[in-house]
């Protein structure tokens, strides 16, 4: 604990003469004296009298979760990367094991142990063959055209995933965990689907706009409640969104069986009509790909994002909240409004997500399962993407991949598609612990920096 | 049981906490540690206590060596501590919290509780505690909540008692009642181990009296000692630390605060009807030891304080109910008293700190925009200036050593046109170049015609930078006096014993 510096270093030269005339009064003289909760406190700053270098802001008390919370999401790349390679890895096992001819051969390994291997082989190489033809190019399809689908599939997976990822990713910045993606993905679904079949008459350069401004605005205003809550009254961001996915969920659940709301017409089913013409996002390459408008999007998002958080003062501000509340107090950024910025930012990103999925990828009527489970993958992402909106992006796709991907593998080689859930889990699961993976990579602590001197 | 400490000493690194301590506490006698904050008292009783093991000399109890390595061993050889910070569980009984740690247990693992409430009506009888056994601690009002603490220690036998500054959080009738039981203790046969830095305390209950200073015993002193003779051994002579500034030149211009209250989030009023003006071009330093209110009186000048009543004008404007932006704006710079929770984000670049506080407009802000060229050749201007010893601007300022950063806050602070400067411990945690550089600055600020307040804990530094001392106890002004005070009657206002013809509201 108490490694001593370099001795001659300039750092120690100075402690060293500072320590002659008065030094007991530097290192106790600032604390609460004799108290256990003092004693800590005591003994960082004796030992940040000496080793000056590793004057790092130390985390105590809740700051600590803080902290650690701050180290899984702001994770580097490299163990992004490191992870997903590990989940791979692991993923393969658990092909080996779930796939019958492995099985079968493994039965007579003693006698013939090639067979085994080549099972295996053929097995996991099988798996990640069908994975990469479902996402990315199908190599038996004839002609390019058909055999680029899959990759237009997999962007269109991405869409919502990247936007509501972004959404996580700047309440995490701001220092807000945002796990109300579920609730804010529905009401945005909701608003936007609305105006989608409900709002006649329009031409579509303004129906369009309108239905989007309508879902992010619900998914910004959703968000903006737990914001306000919290900023008000100091209520706990987690559990508000939390509690106003169950809201979320069965307030449309009502709409939906509610004739004249948001039921279809003659229908008894909690379904809504499909979609008007006007309000549909255009299909990016003809109608043979699913691949939408909303794509673009998603990347204007990514950019608006990328220049918020790095570039504007607004940013600055949230990142400075998210990073040090108290210091931003004390730096005269109004906090509680910064909180509610937050969200509302976070809400329209997490809303985008919500309305491109009604108006682009299920333009035929919507249900209370629109969300697809993409509000908690965002957090996935979000954190994949070391809440960096360029990170997000890479996460995003690869998660959209996994989700084209996945069906094929089911299709093509039988593997459960609950193996691709798996991997994705495994990920966030490596992600969660950055010095597992750190070493068995070898990849440089971070936490080495404090032993570094100047 | 007769403690004796021989020849303790602690080290941390370079630093010597404690420096062959000894001492003897008899059962019978009440011993006062007197010293200021961070003389070593804390380490020396945290050694005692288990917490820290000394690197040399050795505990021993009525002739026996003891070895402790922890809180445990201490309290089973009968060493009970009372904490500053009380160590109960808030949502518990007085009884459980009694218990706790050496629970009772019936057959098959069941919480004796009965037992613990005859034990916790037994002392409360034996010491006239009136306390009920049933009652939730956090329903107490404070000076119980202390007596649960002895009941603590009491119900576990403890013959030496340690009472690490109880007073601390005592109204003056609790501290009273205190002393009664204190005395109470010590005819029963307890030896009691009393620190404070309270002179009139010490005088009213200490048997004998062990004064140490930068980690040394300095002397002992008889309880009949006036408080004179106490506060300049506990002060001790003074050490050089000079700063080179002239004769202050006064302007017109003027930070004014009136009947300044502040009153904490609990109801407890920490700074208590507080006036006093400071003009342009000199330097008043508030003193007084820590936790008097000397934080939430720099934290309400600059409008990060919520309960304040009572008048801050600066130059003529009004500056309480305004928000912390306002405050700024008004051309006050703050340097707060910690600077890594609330003056820098370590995690964010230097360049990044040096504008953290200007986020909102012109020069680092066009159109919501960054204007990062303007930053960037800012932050560079700054580091030279202030000789920010870093590889770059775009050094986390997290990684730079104390000194360092405070140059950071520093250079932000000074860089905007000022019309206040306000530092709290400016030179906290920082090495001795950097503070004569800060020190520097600071004057120069004085100089350039701005009211300074300076927060220090240091009489050194205090008398050093000062044009006038402000002396801050229990959150009252005990007074105003020029800079040429003698330190023994700093040292006796610092204890809140205000002395005759000061200005300023001499409570």
């Amino acid at each position: 604990m108490s490694s001593t510096p370099t001795p001659g270093s300039a750092e120690r030269r100075d402690a060293g003469s500072r320590h002659e005339p008065e030094s007991l009064t530097d290192a106790l003289g600032h604390t609460a004296p004799g108290a256990d909760p003092g004693l800590t406190e005591e003994l960082q700053q004796e030992l940040a009298r000496q080793q000056p270098e590793a004057l790092a802001p130390a985390p105590a008390g809740d700051d600590r979760w803080r902290e650690a919370a701050r180290e899984i999401f702001a994770g580097r790349p490299a163990v992004a990367v490191g992870a997903v390679v590990l989940a791979v890895l692991v993923g393969s096992i658990m092909i080996a094991f779930t796939d019958e001819g492995v099985q079968e051969a493994s039965s007579y390994f003693f006698a013939r142990p090639g067979d085994t291997f080549a099972a295996l082989g053929q097995a996991i190489g099988g798996a990640y063959s069908a994975l990469f033809q479902g996402a990315v190019y199908n190599f038996r399809a004839d002609g390019f055209a058909r055999g680029i689908r899959p990759l237009t599939e997999t962007l269109n997976y991405a869409t919502p995933l990247i936007a509501a990822g972004l959404g996580v990713a700047v309440a995490f910045r701001s220092g807000l965990f945002n796990i109300g993606g579920q609730g804010q993905m529905l009401m945005s679904a909701a608003a936007a689907g609305w105006v989608g079949f409900g709002v006649s008459g329009l031409p579509l350069w303004l129906h369009l706009p309108l239905a989007l401004v309508a879902g992010l605005a619900a998914g910004a205003i959703w968000a903006g409640i737990a914001g306000v809550l919290n900023a008000r009254t100091g209520a706990h961001v987690v559990i508000v969104t939390i509690m106003l996915n169950y809201v979320a969920l069965y307030l449309l659940s009502y709409l939906l069986a509610t004739p004249g709301l948001l039921q279809a017409p003659g229908s008894a089913n909690p379904k809504t009509p499909p979609m008007l013409e006007t309000a549909i996002l255009p299909r990016l390459l003809g109608g043979s790909y699913n691949l939408h408008l909303g794509f673009l999007l998603a990347l204007l998002a990514v950019l608006g994002s990328w220049w918020l958080l790095n570039r504007s003062s607004t940013g600055f501000a949230l990142r400075t909240v998210g990073e040090n509340p108290r210091a931003a107090r004390v730096a005269g950024i109004d906090v509680p409004r910064a909180t509610v910025t937050a969200m509302l930012l976070s809400g329209a990103l997490i809303g985008l997500a919500g309305a491109t999925q009604v108006l682009g990828s299920v333009t035929t009527g919507f249900s209370s399962d629109i969300d697809a489970g993409i509000g908690f993958d965002a957090i996935t992402v979000a954190l994949l993407g070391g809440s960096s909106p360029v990170g997000v992006l890479w996460a995003g796709l690869l998660f959209g991949a996994f989700k084209a991907g996945g069906s094929a593998m089911q299709a093509g080689e039988g593997i459960p598609i609950e193996i691709v859930l798996v991997v994705q889990s495994l990920i966030v699961l490596f992600i969660a612990a950055p010095p597992l993976v750190r070493a068995i990579f070898r990849l440089p602590q971070p936490g080495a920096r404090k032993k570094v001197s100047a | 049981m007769r403690l004796e400490l021989k020849g303790i000493t602690k080290r941390f690194g370079a630093l010597v906490a404690n420096d062959h301590i000894d001492l003897v506490v008899e059962p019978g006698e009440i011993h006062c540690l007197l010293g200021e904050n961070g003389a070593g008292k804390s380490t020396l009783m945290n050694v005692l206590y288990g917490l820290y093991t000394a690197d040399e000399g050795e505990i021993l109890l009525d002739g026996a060596v003891q070895r402790f390595t922890g809180p445990g061993d201490a309290m089973a050889a009968g060493i009970g501590m009372v904490h500053q910070h009380f160590m109960l569980v808030p949502v518990f009984t007085v009884a459980e919290n009694v218990m706790l740690g050496h629970e009772h247990t019936r057959s098959g693992g069941r919480l004796d509780l009965e037992a613990a409430r005859t034990q916790v009506r037994e002392i409360s009888a034996r010491f006239g505690f009136h306390v009920d056994p049933d009652a939730v601690v956090e329903d107490l009002p404070v000076g119980v909540q202390q007596r649960v603490e002895i009941i603590k220690a009491l119900a576990r036998d403890a013959d030496v008692l340690v009472f690490d500054e109880p007073t601390a959080v005592l109204t003056p009738q609790e501290t009273d009642e205190l002393m009664a039981i204190m005395r109470q203790l010590r005819d029963e046969g307890a030896a009691i181990v009393f620190i404070t830095h309270k002179l009139r305390e010490v005088r009213e209950v200490a048997d004998r009296i062990t004064v140490i200073r930068h980690g040394k015993v300095v002397g002992e002193a008889s309880p009949a000692a006036s408080d004179t003779e106490l506060a300049s051994l506990m002060v001790g002579r003074a050490v050089e630390l000079t700063v080179a500034k002239d004769e202050p030149v006064l302007r017109d211009n003027a930070l004014e605060v009136e009947h300044l209250q502040v009153t904490g989030p609990d109801g407890q009023v920490l700074v208590d009807d507080v006036s006093f003006t400071v003009r342009g071009g000199e330097v008043l330093v508030v003193a007084g030891v820590q936790g008097n209110g000397q934080t939430e009186l720099t934290e309400a000048l600059v409008g990060l304080q919520e309960n304040v009543t009572g008048s801050i004008r600066l130059d003529g404007r009004e500056l309480v109910g305004r928000s912390v932006r306002q405050v700024l704006d008004a051309g006050v710079g703050f340097v707060p008293e910690d600077r890594n929770t609330d003056g820098l984000v370590g995690e964010f670049t230097i360049a990044e700190n040096l504008m953290l506080d200007r986020a909102d407009g012109a020069p680092f802000v066009r159109g919501g925009s960054l204007q990062l060229a303007t930053r960037d050749a800012f932050a560079r201007e700054k580091v030279a200036e202030f000789d920010v010893r870093t590889q770059g601007i775009d050094t986390k300022v997290g990684r730079l050593s104390g000194g360092n950063q405070q140059k950071v806050v520093l250079a932000r602070e000074l860089s905007r046109e000022l019309r206040l400067f306000v530092a709290a411990q400016p030179t906290r945690g920082v090495d001795v170049g950097s503070i004569e550089f800060i020190h520097k600055r600071v004057v120069e600020t004085r100089d350039a015609g701005v009211p300074v307040v300076v927060v220090s804990t240091e009489l050194d530094e205090a008398v050093a930078l000062a044009d006038r001392i402000m002396v801050m106890y229990r959150g009252r002004v005990v007074g105003i006096v020029p800079s040429t005070t003698p330190r023994d009657v700093l040292g006796l206002m610092m204890a809140g014993i205000a002395p005759e013809n000061t200005e300023g509201d001499a409570a």
